[in-house]
């Protein structure tokens, strides 16, 4: 280096010198040629507006303060409603089959509504526009969003009607202070959190090994979190072939059973993630399995006795399979609506690298891209301790979905949901599994055929 | 005893306003000229009430999922309802949660009142705090007895363990969950019934007392034999709106249990919302509304009924 420094001469440094200064200075004005050329522009729609409506949750909140800059970078106005999960699901149902939706962009639940979105054509393909570089920010950088929510997102037969923006997985919370002072190591497979919770569990001082959903219908995750450890989905997306009363759906439902009947606080068949969530919060359960999106209040003083000692550990192993439970949300463009340019503008810029990143800065749950785990400032967190990151980004390296992908999902968790409280009430898991089966055949064959 | 006086008898003048007859003196016909003032009335209770109830009707008959076609099916829907087993259990957990719904509140109201009809001192103050439960917004106290329900860190099976009582697993069982409910249901309504039948005593006479005091009766016989007949006319209008609130109880059931653990506290009303807004299925939910009208009406008429015969002067 010293010697080809040593070859140059003075005319020879100056002039490349020179050169670039002249590239420094000329670079904004090359990018800008080339976005140019890329023929987007962000102020394509000045002067619209466009209606979007949002489930209410913190990244409802976020999008929605910093909606101005959407408004400042395209001058497009926003008007957005956000609304509680249940009712939201409802308006979308209502409103998408009148054929006349009052929203131009709407946020779907991907774990229920990604096939009714499809069949009933709710939502537009966005392959075309995505694929369009006049329409699609040349930083928009599509690859970036991760396998499992983009998975979620893509239909069968590839079309992409909605993009994730969110994705929730399905992990083990445990408190370190118990397992400390039993000592205990977190289990390495699910059969091990059995034995981990036999230890733990301590009635007489009001603490439990164990504890999760027993509610009916909002316990099934719960089910299909220990199945996907046989390596089955409930339904196989593939062949569409119900696998709930076979040799592996039974021994999720024992697995299920053993854990909320013998390791978990009294009621816990009533008990939703809320439930659940009180408990593990005051101390008094050592490990929960839920969503990872639940975490803020664990580490809340305000709220929580246990701030500092919860640990995210990723779905343990099971005899066959490692995988986490997702569930995901996205954003679609209505196919009715008469402002389709407007409303894919709003999406990318809702699901842009920088939107999403925000999303992890606030503990407002895991983003859909990948981007923000690798970015250190997202990862930088006064509230979390590293291992809540790794859980999210090892999660998401195995998701699958924790539901599955058919249009009576409400009916599946329904029927699924009481047999397996039944079985809390101590009903035969195999029977109660085949007689769930029965009635949900003909429920799926219909829904196919409608 | 009554007497009646021909109308012949009063002066044409005095006897009908002038303008009741034509020149030609023949009586005018209300009936054709004013039945327009009739007519907003008409319409509005065509509007909200008829059609909704024939277009139930309608739908019904039709197999229609939201999102999907609709067929006409006749009485499939209600043919599948009468074989469907949690629709029967859910009648059933409907008339439970009633009658102890209707029943509990009824006493400690009656109770309450015949209380607080007495002179006492803060007597005034005490009525307030009694009827403040009812004030209450449904969705929030439920939210509030959800919380204390909690068989972990709800604050009921602390007080239970104060009087050395083991803890209860209130709505997380399901053979307690439904009195628990009622539970909930009593201490909100409970009041009402007092207010009803405390109006009642207000107005009764003094005068059977006065007798009965005479004649030496205790207060055990001025209460059987003066008081409750006397008051049953008010506690039968308490009954009626009591039985109706109980029949179409659906925000602290769906609230503090959504119908569960499992399908142990599902009423018609959470199987209905089920039906109806978690699984679309339009015409089945129609199906059990018409059967929950049925059901609704023929209580309503048995109570009705019932008061009328209840009169003092019957």
């Amino acid at each position: 280096m010293a010697k080809l420094i040593g070859d140059l001469s003075r005319r020879d440094l100056l002039k490349s010198t020179a050169l670039v200064a002249a590239g420094a200075v000329a670079a904004p004005a090359i990018v800008s040629r080339a976005n140019a050329q890329s023929k987007f522009d962000w102020k394509r729609y000045k002067g619209e507006k466009i209606d979007v409506m949002l489930v209410k949750t913190p990244r409802g909140d976020l999008l929605q303060q910093h909606e101005k800059e959407f408004t400042e970078l395209t001058g497009i106005e926003v008007s957005s409603e956000q609304i509680p999960e249940q009712q939201q699901r409802q308006k979308a149902m209502i409103e998408f089959t009148s054929g006349r939706p009052t929203f131009d962009v709407c946020m779907l639940a991907l774990h229920v509504q990604k096939r009714l979105s499809y069949k009933g054509k709710w939502t537009d393909d966005l392959r075309p526009l995505i694929n369009n570089p006049e329409m699609t920010n040349p930083d928009f950088d599509v690859a970036d969003f991760g396998e499992a929510g983009m998975n979620f997102a893509t239909q069968a037969d590839g079309v992409i009607n909605t993009l994730p923006h969110f994705v929730d997985f399905w992990m083990l919370y445990y408190n370190k202070e118990l397992f400390a002072a039993k000592g205990v190591e977190y289990p390495k497979s699910m059969d091990e959190i059995i034995t981990a919770a036999s230890k733990l569990n301590d009635p007489s001082k009001g603490v439990y090994g164990f504890v999760s959903r027993g509610l009916k219908n909002a316990n099934i995750p719960v089910w299909t979190s220990w199945l996907l450890g046989q390596g089955l989905e409930t339904i196989d997306p593939k062949t569409g072939k119900l696998n709930t009363d076979g040799p592996e759906a039974v021994w999720a439902g024992e697995f299920y059973r053993k854990l909320n009947k013998e390791f978990a606080p009294p009621g816990t068949i009533g008990f939703n993630w809320n439930e659940c969530q009180t408990s593990f919060m005051q101390g008094r359960a050592a490990m929960w399995l839920d969503g990872i999106g639940f975490a803020t209040p664990l580490e809340d003083p305000t709220k929580s006795k246990v701030v500092g000692k919860v640990g995210y550990g990723i779905t343990p192993p099971g005899p066959k399979a490692h995988h986490s439970a997702i569930f995901a949300d996205g954003l679609g463009i209505a196919q009715m609506s008469k402002k389709k340019g407007p409303a894919w503008y709003y999406i990318q810029w809702a699901t842009n690298k920088e939107n999403q990143l925000r999303m992890l800065k606030a503990g407002a749950g895991a983003p859909a891209r990948q981007s923000p785990f690798k970015n250190p400032e997202g990862t930088q967190s006064k509230t979390f301790a590293k291992d809540y990151f790794d859980c999210m980004a090892g999660s998401g390296k195995i998701g699958r979905p924790g539901l599955p992908q058919i249009i009576p999902v409400t009916e599946f968790r329904d029927i699924f949901g009481v047999a397996l409280t039944n079985t809390l009430s101590g009903a035969d898991v195999a029977a109660e599994l085949k007689k769930a089966t029965e009635t949900f055949k003909p429920v799926l064959e219909k829904s196919e055929q409608g | 005893m009554s007497q009646t006086t021909a109308p012949a008898a009063v002066p044409r003048d005095l006897a009908a306003p002038r303008a009741a007859t034509t020149p030609s003196g023949k009586p005018h016909d209300f009936s054709r000229k004013y039945w327009v003032f009739a007519v907003p009335a008409a319409v509005v209770i065509g509007a909200v009430i008829v059609f909704p109830w024939l277009f139930t009707v309608f739908m019904s008959v039709q197999d229609w999922k939201v999102g999907g076609g609709i067929d006409y099916v006749g009485m499939e829907n209600f043919r599948q309802l009468m074989a469907d087993t949690r629709f029967q259990e859910a009648m059933w957990h409907t008339l439970y949660f009633t009658v102890l719904g209707v029943a509990l509140p009824v006493v400690l109201g009656t109770a309450a009142a015949l209380v607080f009809h007495r002179e006492f001192p803060f007597r005034g103050f005490l009525r307030t705090v009694f009827v403040m439960p009812m004030m209450a917004t449904p969705v929030a106290v439920s939210l509030v007895w959800k919380m204390m329900f909690h068989p972990q860190l709800g604050v009921l099976n602390y007080l239970l363990s104060l009087v050395g009582i083991g803890p209860s697993e209130w709505v997380f069982n399901p053979n307690t969950v439904i009195p628990t409910l009622v539970l909930v249901e009593v201490w909100h309504w409970t009041p009402l019934v007092m207010l009803i039948v405390l109006g009642g005593l207000a107005g009764l006479p003094k005068e059977p007392y006065e007798s009965a005091v005479i004649d030496g009766a205790n207060g055990w016989h001025m209460f059987r034999y003066i008081t409750l007949p006397l008051l049953w006319p008010f506690i039968m209008i308490a009954l009626i709106i009591r039985t109706i609130d109980a029949l179409k109880a659906f925000d602290i059931i769906f609230v503090i249990s959504e119908g569960g653990p499992g399908t142990a506290s599902e009423t018609m009303n959470i199987f209905l919302y089920l039906q109806a807004f978690q699984f679309y299925k339009i015409g089945y939910a129609s199906a059990v509304v018409v059967i929950f009208f049925g059901i609704v009406v023929a209580l309503s008429l048995l109570l009705l009924y019932t008061r009328q015969k209840s009169k003092w002067n019957a």
